[in-house]
Formats: structure tokens, C-alpha cells, sequence
């Protein structure tokens, strides 16, 4: 029997699984098929440098299809629904595709419009983000023309992709107008809803101490309720304001609006409940799900994703062969942190170990949580990587799929006292 | 492990005073909860929010974030502020009994 593979989103998520799997089973064993609505295959990580002119908008973008090993079908449609009683996807062109494994990769959307103002008066103007294309292009431009006075960052809610970007913005910011000179003109400050800089202690308490060195003012327990882009203010909802003259603004998150139009799979927000250790689904054991999309308790961004690829790959197989599943992922995130002047902090962490100082992957290896030039370095390696390992589904040389520990310190002193 | 005294009860808690085990608490543990946030009396409307609070942690393992409870609660977010008025999610958590909502990762 052929198994029927239907593969939803051909971004990271879907295209490294399609092409694990096209290795796996042989074109007799095995249909496997890419949904997508688009072409083009975005290069996310790049989307923080496009502002900043250390990235050129058309470079990053490359198509969806040239991604995908041979012996895969690629149909260029958006998704009506998923019927989970019937084993099956309804296109938006009238098609249906059934399948006997089903693995979601739709990722997450933007939902500026779920935010009082935020897409109104004053939005890509001198309201931007920088988490779509669009959006990074229209803000290189705003910052080219901004000569002095408050930028101000915020991150509207969790979850949101690469939750570690915003702060990286914010150095950025601090380097870009250092180097044009005007850096005591401008007043950086960023403003989350978070009780700190980032989601875990250790890290948190790193992170806030480098906004406080490159003079970035940290806003804390910030709920934004309404973003005044004619007067130049957020609201919170308790009320409270902090006044702009540009904001960088992370706008919610949702999963994609098809899987809210298909009973039963997704949750509030369209994000699909998920096994957090097998990513199967839990609305269904012929659903698996990889990448953004999934509602499992770690980081949404692209070395989650690649982790995830390898447990997820063979649980589809061990799924279509009747045998038990394997409950391995571990939750591995892995994230660069470009602090600007040419240096970066690497954190890496799973579902039980926060970020924590040390060296990657072993005691010889990268500093972990600590400025270098090293890291930078590893940050930009990782574009090439992106297209030429992790998409084609390779696993990367001295990167496991399991956290680490061998270099991490486990109980460390910290550079950055709490604040 | 840190533990609190409510209602004359002895309560396993976080370093951040959120339960770490939910099935200790009682209902007549809130108003003492409440008043150690500054919530002096507790409304109809926030027994709905701490009822709906232990509902879902109970059905999903984690409180909800308050964009879920603006979402689902059926109190919008702005209500919810007025509540709760230093931030709903966790400040509900603690009344409410049930570990820190894990929302933000």
C-alpha cells in the first residue's frame, strides 16, 4: 500500500519534513505531498537585519518549491479546511486530498487587527514591525529618515516567534545609530508584557543587564491595550502610557485561520494541542505537528523546528507501521542573540533546563549567554546552513537533537547582578 | 520548597507565591488570597474568573494567559483589568490556587 503523506505549509516545518520522509520511503512506499498558498520561501531569521540594511529584502526570499527534494508534490493552494473525521483536506481551488498521515505546518500569523489602533491611524508609517517582509522593508526606510527622538519596542503578547528578536532589535537600534552618530539624540526603551527581559531567570536577568549597559529602558508588565499612532502613545490596559515618535511594534500571534475552520483541531487561538514530547496531535493520532504551529510549551522559531524534525519524522513512520511512539523531544531550543558591533550570545535550553552560561555544545565550544564574536559569526554561518542542511532535513554536525549539557554551568555566578 | 499559611491552612507554594499544587486550596482560602493582592472583597465576577481559572487549569494542565481569558471567559480584557488591576492572568492565579499559567515560554 502506498501511504498517503499530506504535508500543510511548505515553510521550515514542512519543508524539512517532506524531505526527511521522501529519504525515508521510496516513491513506491510513500505519496507525499506539500500544500502551500505562496512561492515564497521567506528566510524569517533575516527579517531583524532587513531594517538595518544588513539584509537585502530580495535576497532572503527564495521559492517554496526548489526547497523540495524530487519525487514530492508541491500544489500551490490555501487550505479550506481539514475534515478529521474523513481523512481529509479541503483546498480553496475545490480539491480534496486525502491522506494517511496529516502533519501541520501552517506556522503562525499575524494578527495586527486584534489590537485597539495598532493597524489604524499612523501603522507603516510611524507605527511599524519588522515580522513580516512589508513591514521590515517599510521600516528600513523609516529609520534611514529618523534623525532623533523616542523608538520605542513592544511586544504586544505572547507567544510570538523567536521571542528573543525584539530584544535583538533593540541592540540593534543602540549600534545603528552609534555608528550614524546621532545615538544621544535617540531614547531606546522597550516595552513587554513580561515581569522582566525574557521568559526564563537566568537569561532574564542577563538580557535586562545588557539593555541597561547599551542604555535601553526596560518597561515591564506592559499589556498593550491600544496603540495611538496619531498621538504617538501605548495604553496599557491598567491605563498606564509610554510616548513614541517611532514604535517597533510585535503585533499577536495566531495559528493559521484554516485550522479554526476545521472542527476540532485547533485551540483559542488556532494553535494545534500537541503531544509536547511525541508532536502528535491531540485531536487526532493520524495529526502530527511540527514548527509554530504547535501549541507546545517552548520557543516558536526555527531550531525548535529543526529539532522537532527527527522525532517527528520517525513517529510518522512508527505511526504507519503500528508500532508505539517515540516520546524523545525534549523541547531543544537554540537560539543566536545578535547584540550588535558585530558580536552575539547563544543561549540554548529545552523543557526543564533554562538558558543557563557555559560553553555549546561541550566545554570547548561556543560561549553560552555571553557577548562574542564568535557567536556572531555563528549567526550569519547559520543562513547558509538554513538552506543547504536544515531545509533539505540533514541533521548539523555537533548540534544534537537532545540538549546538551556537557558544557553548560549548572548552578552559575552571573556577570549581570538582578536589577 | 516555600509554603504560606492560608486560612489557617499550611499551602505548598512557588518562590513567587503561586500554588504549586492546586488540590490544596479551598474556596474560603480566596478572600484571604484576594486581600494579600489588595482585592478587598471579591465579586460575583471574580469568583466567575477564579471558577474559570481552576476549570481550565484542571482541563489543560496550565492557567490560561489573559488574552485567553478575554477570548473564552466570557469577561473581556478590559473587565478582566478592572478586576484584577495589576494583571489578571496571574494575579487570578494566586486567588485562584493553581500554579503560574506557563502562557509565555
Amino acid at each position: 500500500m502506498v501511504h498517503r503523506i499530506v504535508i500543510l505549509g511548505g515553510g521550515t516545518g514542512g519543508t524539512l519534513t517532506a524531505n526527511r520522509l521522501r529519504r525515508l520511503y521510496a516513491p513506491a512506499e510513500a505519496r507525499i505531498t506539500v500544500v502551500d498558498q505562496d512561492d515564497r520561501h521567506v528566510y524569517q531569521p533575516a527579517l531583524l537585519f532587513v531594517p538595518f540594511g544588513l539584509a537585502d529584502p530580495d535576497e532572503i526570499v527564495r521559492p517554496r518549491g526548489r526547497q523540495l527534494h524530487a519525487g514530492i508534490d508541491y500544489r500551490r493552494s490555501a487550505v479550506d479546511h481539514v475534515d478529521l473525521g474523513g481523512d481529509a483536506v479541503h483546498l480553496a481551488d475545490g480539491t480534496t486530498l486525502a491522506y494517511d498521515v496529516l502533519v501541520v505546518a501552517t506556522g503562525a500569523v499575524l494578527v495586527p487587527e486584534e489590537t485597539d489602533g495598532l493597524d489604524g491611524p499612523g501603522w507603516m508609517d510611524k507605527v511599524f514591525t519588522f515580522y513580516d517582509l512589508p513591514g521590515a522593508t517599510a521600516l528600513a526606510g523609516a529609520l534611514q529618515r529618523f534623525d532623533g527622538g523616542r523608538l520605542v519596542v513592544n511586544v504586544v503578547d505572547m507567544p510570538i516567534k523567536c521571542p528573543v528578536a525584539p530584544l535583538e532589535f533593540c541592540f540593534l537600534a543602540d549600534w545603528y545609530f552609534t555608528e550614524r552618530g546621532i545615538r544621544d539624540k535617540v531614547s531606546l526603551t522597550y516595552v513587554t508584557p513580561l515581569d522582566g527581559a525574557f521568559t526564563k531567570p537566568v537569561a532574564s536577568r542577563e538580557l535586562a543587564g545588557l539593555l541597561a549597559d547599551k542604555g535601553v529602558e526596560l518597561v515591564t508588565e506592559f499589556n498593550t491595550g491600544t496603540v495611538d499612532g496619531a498621538t504617538g502613545r501605548l495604553i496599557s490596559y491598567d491605563d498606564r502610557e509610554v510616548a513614541f515618535d517611532l514604535a517597533v511594534v510585535v503585533p499577536l500571534h495566531n495559528g493559521a485561520p484554516y485550522v479554526g475552520r476545521s472542527e476540532g483541531l485547533g485551540d483559542e487561538l488556532n494553535f494545534v494541542p500537541t503531544d509536547e514530547r511525541t508532536l502528535q496531535s491531540k485531536a487526532n493520532p493520524k495529526v502530527f505537528v511540527i514548527g509554530d504551529a504547535a501549541n507546545v510549551p517552548t520557543s516558536k522559531a526555527g531550531s525548535v523546528t529543526h529539532f522537532e524534525g527527527e522525532v517527528l519524522v520517525e513517529n510518522v513512520r512508527r505511526h504507519l507501521a503500528g508500532e508505539p511512539l517515540d516520546a524523545s523531544f525534549d523541547g531543544h531550543t537554540n537560539c543566536f542573540i545578535e547584540s550588535g558591533f558585530h558580536k552575539a550570545l547563544l543561549i540554548d535550553f529545552n523543557y526543564e533546563t533554562e538558558p543557563l552560561p557555559g560553553h555549546f555544545p561541550t566545554s570547548l565550544g561556543l560561549p553560552l549567554l555571553k557577548e562574542s564574536r564568535l557567536n556572531h559569526l555563528g549567526k550569519l554561518m547559520f543562513e547558509w546552513l538554513y538552506w543547504h542542511a536544515l531545509l533539505p532535513g540533514r541533521d548539523i554536525p555537533g548540534v544534537p537533537t537532545a540538549m546538551p549539557t556537557a558544557g553548560k554551568v549548572l548552578f552559575p555566578v552571573l556577570t549581570h547582578k538582578e536589577a | 520548597m516555600p509554603t504560606r499559611t492560608v486560612a489557617g491552612v499550611s499551602v505548598d507554594v512557588n518562590d513567587e507565591g503561586f500554588f504549586t499544587n492546586a488540590d490544596q486550596w479551598t474556596e474560603a482560602m480566596a478572600p484571604e488570597l484576594a486581600a494579600a493582592e489588595g482585592i478587598e472583597t471579591l465579586t460575583e465576577d471574580h469568583w466567575r474568573v477564579i471558577k474559570f481559572m481552576r476549570a481550565e487549569y484542571q482541563e489543560k494542565g496550565t492557567g490560561p494567559t489573559v488574552r485567553i481569558l478575554g477570548k473564552t471567559s466570557g469577561v473581556s480584557i478590559k473587565e478582566l483589568y478592572q478586576l484584577f488591576p495589576k494583571g489578571p492572568a496571574r494575579i487570578a492565579a494566586r486567588i485562584a490556587g493553581i500554579p503560574k499559567p506557563r502562557g509565555c515560554i
